[in-house]
């Protein structure tokens, strides 16, 4: 059947040409604005534009403060006053998941743009030397082999529990996996004809990889930055909630959890509401991700 | 094939040689004074000086650091800074429950997502693919305590079936042994079941787009017939692959799961080393996990070989 | 099965068969065919891409794709049975024992991790009681017949362990193990040497004959078609044109199309002389490529290669894959560096130059497949304006430049702002041509730059290569497997085996009389040498 896909070939000189499609760079803008079309990915852009307006817009969704300790109001039940009740400080729980969702999408998106650049850089030199390559991907084999989770755990020990801490002790480990991939991309489109021939007309290395090998890591890093996202939240909730993340009293919703341990068989809604928000948060990236993934780049779907 | 196995097992020592500087160097660097953390606030500038000249923190950083692989090479992991013990023998009293519970974990992610993923890609598109991506996507998700505290609520508080926490050795019986070990493998299992049975899916979907599968169907074999005796075997590299990275992967979902069954294993000695800043401990563990992972590695590249007639050494 | 009854009753029947894409297209792919196809008799369908030929097959093994194509309607009848309308288990029972199919790529048809023997034997597990013995027995003659080699080591081996040719002899015997009363051929030597070829074509015809199999046989190639066909059906982007025997359709064809198609086949008469009164452009003396470590792991991709291209001239490398035709033209351009010899440009010798930039201007390349050779990121005018730009042309002037080449090649200056995947791969090439002689080269390199486009269109683009060697003087290297194609355009010929020339000289002397046994065998390989499908008559020379 391969024979028979190529579009049909003019029979006569005379051309015959196809009507102007978006091509190119519109034809990005067009998959993302067409991944709305999915009913899952919709539902998905909701619950995430929810939860980001809440954390804008923290101070006005809630007149409680999060940090505020009332002993006289511990562990009340949900009421009119304290829409999720109160944890075993008597703190708000509504107004700390409200201000909880702050750290999850800072240290989010922080993850991802430390990761996708250094990770970028480090895939663009060594897809690119041979000599950078044999010394760069040993460190990064090195990396990788390190649990991701303890090394988070050891430096923020170390260093002290700090949101800096937290989001490069996070994003560290990350840095291998999108380095292999932008490595991948490169290496695999510098024996692409397209590519000898641009180095054919006389063109240069870096015009090169900015116009002929970059572009071809843009649709993967979008859909690994989006992994990137749920992966460093579900961390950060996973740190902080075995005491080795982000400092106890600012409010993140691994604190939340971490604090409603001792409770857990008293009062289970302590971890189950922020657990809830953190299942929300990853599920609503991860399907939008998956989307994405579908759309831009389905070779991707074998990743790891 | 002999030869192969010496170079592949020869490689994997630079990367443990890597991972041994890296680990140094990324706890030795980190900003932050280990003396003053062990020490506390108030030790005096005398009493840090003498924990920082026993910790050998005097001498200069590649002195350090060349000490630390010639001990490693010799089997020397250093001893506790709290307990004075071998580090090696803090990490063999707590081995046992962790491998009883990771061994668990991954028998039942492959048994119960091999044949999801499976079902998923036969039924590709319909209502039974949907649902079993839809849990797949779910399934890592959640984080694994959260499953842990829901089984916990329902299984041990609400129907009373399995104990609340705790860890039994194999030694006192399979019965409190096996009974203990449920939960918790269940929980963790629940993000690995989702990522093999997704990737089972995309693979065997993909190789039943390759010409042989049609040839297979030419012949008049039943699809039942060209999925499990055409598709699978040609995707088990790529779900061997992701089989090896999930165990490597565990190590982070041992320490949580550990942590809220309240099992005494590697994961708690770590949380325990971290709390009570004994460096030469979380070391240890590191760089223990570190080289499992290299050999986990070096056994998935071997596989390769058995599956995949083409990969000849 | 012996002839019988079947010499009255067709084995296949084809009516009015629709199929169309889920959900429907505008038009249904394929219109409305019917032909028919008899025992012992082998039928031809010839087309173009597009053309719905492949389609039309996959439906008669009913093996179209359930979620993109169906058929819409007619009936396909097997001995009378209409395989439209069977169940699925009935029509599982049908494939490989009433109905086989032959497929075209040898090198991905045969699941890489099961032996060769395990998947003939798999035809028998499921279509017959034999016991494991006697189906042993049964598929190591079955593997003689197909004239295997050593059939005991070939029955354990994987298919990555054997040639294209044997891969193809596998799945030959896959097909016809079951003795089927038709088997369906796509494109089944189009993957393969044309000296391969050769044996598949006689091959199947062997078998067929000796089992009286009704073959339909689908491929574009009507030097394999005035081989084999008894009889021809010709489609054309989804309706059936004509059909005729095949001596009519190749002298007389009734349908403009056919004429059009049949007289796109270059001849093997050559048509250019030598230019040995011109300068030479380029000299390539001892050129040797080696990869790998010198001893045991060492490959020799080309070895001491010394010839001469003169201005104006077109030099043909002929060569099967292995050859080391593309290693060669790859040194030249140095996009491979040669291991030694020197290259001479303008009596310049490049392979020692560092600084490629120099040199790249005086050389272009044009690649062989139109679809991956155009960054598809960019704009024509982006990609046609690059390498001026690149030697310092400002822009103003370059897209000037790149629109009256264009023009050049039939393009519109128009199209300079769309994007590659506008276009069908005739006109990526006319662009990718564009793209090189912009830059004023004095050497172009086509390596297989005609291969992977049809007929027609091929034709379309050899008359541009001649067009403007005509108009710039150029010189081209033109590296090619087909021989019809060489002998069509080239003045000057260098035949290739395993990495050595084994001949060269003008055109005409190595095409009438060659001199070396191989170029013997390359030519008396290629199918119907002796027709003029241009004057649709046979050669009025025997070559």
């Amino acid at each position: 059947m391969s024979s028979d896909t190529p579009a049909p070939e003019p029979q006569s000189q005379t051309l015959s040409l196809p009507e102007m499609e978006g091509g190119g760079a519109s034809g990005l803008r067009a998959v993302l604005g067409g991944i709305l079309s999915s009913w899952s990915a919709r539902i998905s852009a909701a619950v995430l534009l929810i939860i980001v307006l809440m954390s804008v817009f923290a101070p006005l969704v809630t007149s409680h403060d999060p940090i505020q300790l009332d002993p006289a109001i511990r562990l009340q039940p949900p009421s009119a006053a304290h829409l999720l009740g109160t944890d075993s400080y008597g703190r708000d729980m509504f107004a700390r998941i409200v201000y909880g969702s702050r750290i999850s999408l800072l240290v989010g998106a922080g993850t991802v743009i430390v990761a996708l650049l250094f990770g970028m850089i480090i895939g663009v030199l060594t897809g690119y030397f041979r000599w950078v390559d044999a010394v760069l991907m040993r460190v990064m084999d090195g990396l990788m082999a390190i649990p991701g989770v303890l090394l988070a755990i050891a430096l923020v020990a170390i260093s002290g529990g700090t949101l800096v801490t937290v989001l490069v002790a996070i994003a560290v480990p990350e840095i291998p996996r999108v380095a292999r991939m932008v490595r991948g991309v490169i290496m695999g489109v510098r024996n692409e004809p397209y590519v000898e021939a641009a180095s054919v007309l006389g063109t240069g290395m870096w015009p090169m990889v900015w116009r002929h090998m970059l572009p071809n890591t843009v649709a993967p890093l979008i859909v690994q930055g989006t992994y990137i996202f749920a992966a460093a939240i579900m961390t950060e909730s996973i740190l902080s909630f075995l005491g080795a993340g982000i400092p106890p009293e600012i409010p993140s919703w691994g604190n939340m959890m971490a604090d409603g341990r001792l409770y857990f068989l008293l009062k289970p809604e302590l971890i189950f509401f922020p657990g809830v928000m953190v299942s929300l948060t990853v599920l609503s990236v991860n399907m939008l991700g998956d989307v994405l993934r579908d759309r831009l780049d389905p070779r991707m779907a074998k990743r790891l | 094939m002999l030869s192969f196995i010496i170079k592949r097992i020869l490689s994997a020592i630079p990367v443990l040689f890597m991972v041994a500087i890296l680990v140094f160097l990324v706890l030795r660097l980190a900003p932050g004074d280990p003396a003053v953390m062990i020490a506390g606030p108030n030790a005096t500038p005398d009493q840090l000086q003498q924990l920082r000249e026993s910790m050998g923190l005097t001498r200069p950083l590649l002195e350090q650091l060349i000490i630390w692989l010639t001990n490693m090479a010799h089997g020397d992991m250093g001893t506790s800074l709290i307990s004075g013990k071998p580090a090696t023998e803090l990490i063999m009293d707590r081995f046992g429950p962790t491998l009883a519970l990771s061994l668990s974990t991954v028998v039942l992610a492959i048994v119960v997502a091999i044949p999801l993923g499976v079902v998923a890609a036969w039924q590709r598109g319909k209502v039974l693919d949907r649902l079993v991506m839809g849990l797949s996507v779910l399934g890592f998700s959640v984080p694994v305590f959260i499953i842990g505290y829901v089984l916990i609520l329902v299984f041990a508080r609400i129907l009373g079936w399995f104990p609340v926490q705790g860890y039994q050795p194999l030694s006192n019986g399979f019965v409190p042994f096996a009974q203990r070990l449920v939960l918790p493998s269940v929980a963790l299992s629940f993000p690995y079941i989702a990522l093999i049975a997704r990737i089972v899916r995309t693979n065997v979907i993909e190789v039943m787009n390759e010409d042989y599968i049609r040839t297979a169907r030419a012949k008049g074999l039943k699809e039942s017939a060209v999925l499990m005796g055409h598709a699978l075997g040609n995707a088990a590299v790529p779900i061997i692959t992701i089989i090896g990275v999930s165990i490597a992967m565990l190590i982070g979902g041992v320490v949580v799961t550990e942590s809220v069954f309240n099992i005494p294993g590697l994961g708690r000695l770590v949380l325990e080393s971290v709390l009570a800043r004994d460096y030469t401990v979380i070391q240890a563990v590191i760089l223990l996990f570190s080289a499992i992972y290299v050999v986990i590695n070096l056994v998935v590249d071997l596989l390769y070989g058995v599956f995949d007639p083409r990969i000849r050494y | 099965m012996t002839n019988q009854a079947e010499t009255d009753l067709p084995v296949l029947s084809v009516r009015n068969v629709t199929i169309d894409t889920i959900p429907g297209g505008a038009k249904p792919i394929v219109r409305d065919i019917s032909f028919d196809v008899r025992a012992g008799e082998t039928v031809c369908v010839v087309g173009e891409s597009g053309s719905g030929k492949s389609v039309t097959s996959m439906a008669m093994m009913g093996l179209l794709p359930k979620d993109a194509l169906r058929v819409t309607g007619g009936q396909i009848l097997l001995d009378g049975e209409d395989v439209l309308s069977v169940s699925e288990g009935r029509m599982r029972a049908l494939r490989a024992s009433k109905v086989s199919m032959v497929f075209q790529e040898p090198m991905t048809a045969l699941n890489p991790v099961k032996t060769v023997g395990e998947q003939v034997d798999e035809v028998l597990r499921i279509h017959t009681k034999d016991s494991r013995a006697e189906r042993r027995r049964k598929v190591l003659s079955m593997m003689e017949r197909v004239h295997l080699p050593d059939v005991e080591r070939i029955y354990r081996s994987y298919p990555h362990q054997l040639s294209g040719g044997q891969r193809q002899r596998i799945v030959i015997a896959m097909a016809l193990i079951l003795r089927p009363r038709l088997l369906l051929a796509d494109e089944p030597t189009t993957a393969l040497d044309v000296t391969t070829q050769k044996q598949i074509l006689k091959l199947i015809k062997e078998l067929q004959e000796e089992e009286g199999t009704a073959v339909v046989f689908v491929t574009h190639d009507f030097g394999v078609v005035s081989e084999i066909a008894d009889r021809i059906v010709v489609m054309n982007r989804g309706d059936l044109v004509e059909t005729g025997d095949c001596r009519q359709i190749l002298s007389a064809p009734r349908q403009d199309y056919t004429r059009m198609l049949v007289s796109s086949v270059p001849s093997m008469q050559p048509r250019c002389a030598p230019l040995t009164d011109q300068p030479k452009v380029l000299e390539v003396v001892g050129l040797s490529k080696r990869y790998g470590k010198p001893g045991k792991s060492e490959v020799l991709a080309a070895s001491d290669i010394t010839f001469t291209v003169r201005k104006g001239e077109i030099t043909g490398i002929i060569g099967e894959s292995g050859s080391g035709k593309s290693t060669v033209a790859r040194c030249v351009m140095r996009l491979t560096d040669p291991t030694e010899g020197a290259v001479v440009l303008q009596g310049q010798d490049i392979a020692p130059v560092r600084n490629l930039r120099a040199v790249r201007q005086k050389v272009q390349y044009i690649f062989q497949d139109p679809y991956r050779s155009l960054n598809p990121r960019r704009t024509i005018a982006q990609s046609l304006m690059e390498g001026l730009v690149n030697y310092g042309m400002p822009e103003r002037e370059a897209r000037e430049k790149a629109a009256r080449t264009l023009e050049l090649v039939n393009l519109p200056a128009a199209v300079m702002e769309r994007y590659p995947h506008q276009f069908s791969g005739g006109q990526r090439q006319r662009i990718a041509i564009a793209r090189a002689i912009v830059m004023e080269p004095d050497l172009l390199i086509a390596d297989e730059a005609v291969s992977a486009l049809d007929v027609s269109v091929q034709a379309q683009v050899l008359a541009l290569f001649e067009d403007i060697r005509e108009r710039t003087g150029i010189s081209v290297l033109f590296i090619t497997h087909d021989l019809r194609v060489a002998a069509q355009i080239c003045n000057a010929l260098v035949v290739m085996q395993k990495g050595c020339i084994v001949e060269q000289g003008a055109t005409r002397d190595v095409l009438t009389n060659p001199s070396h046994p191989y170029t013997r065998a390359l030519i008396d390989a290629a199918p119907a040498p002796d027709w003029d499908f241009q004057n649709f008559r046979p050669l009025p020379l025997a070559v």
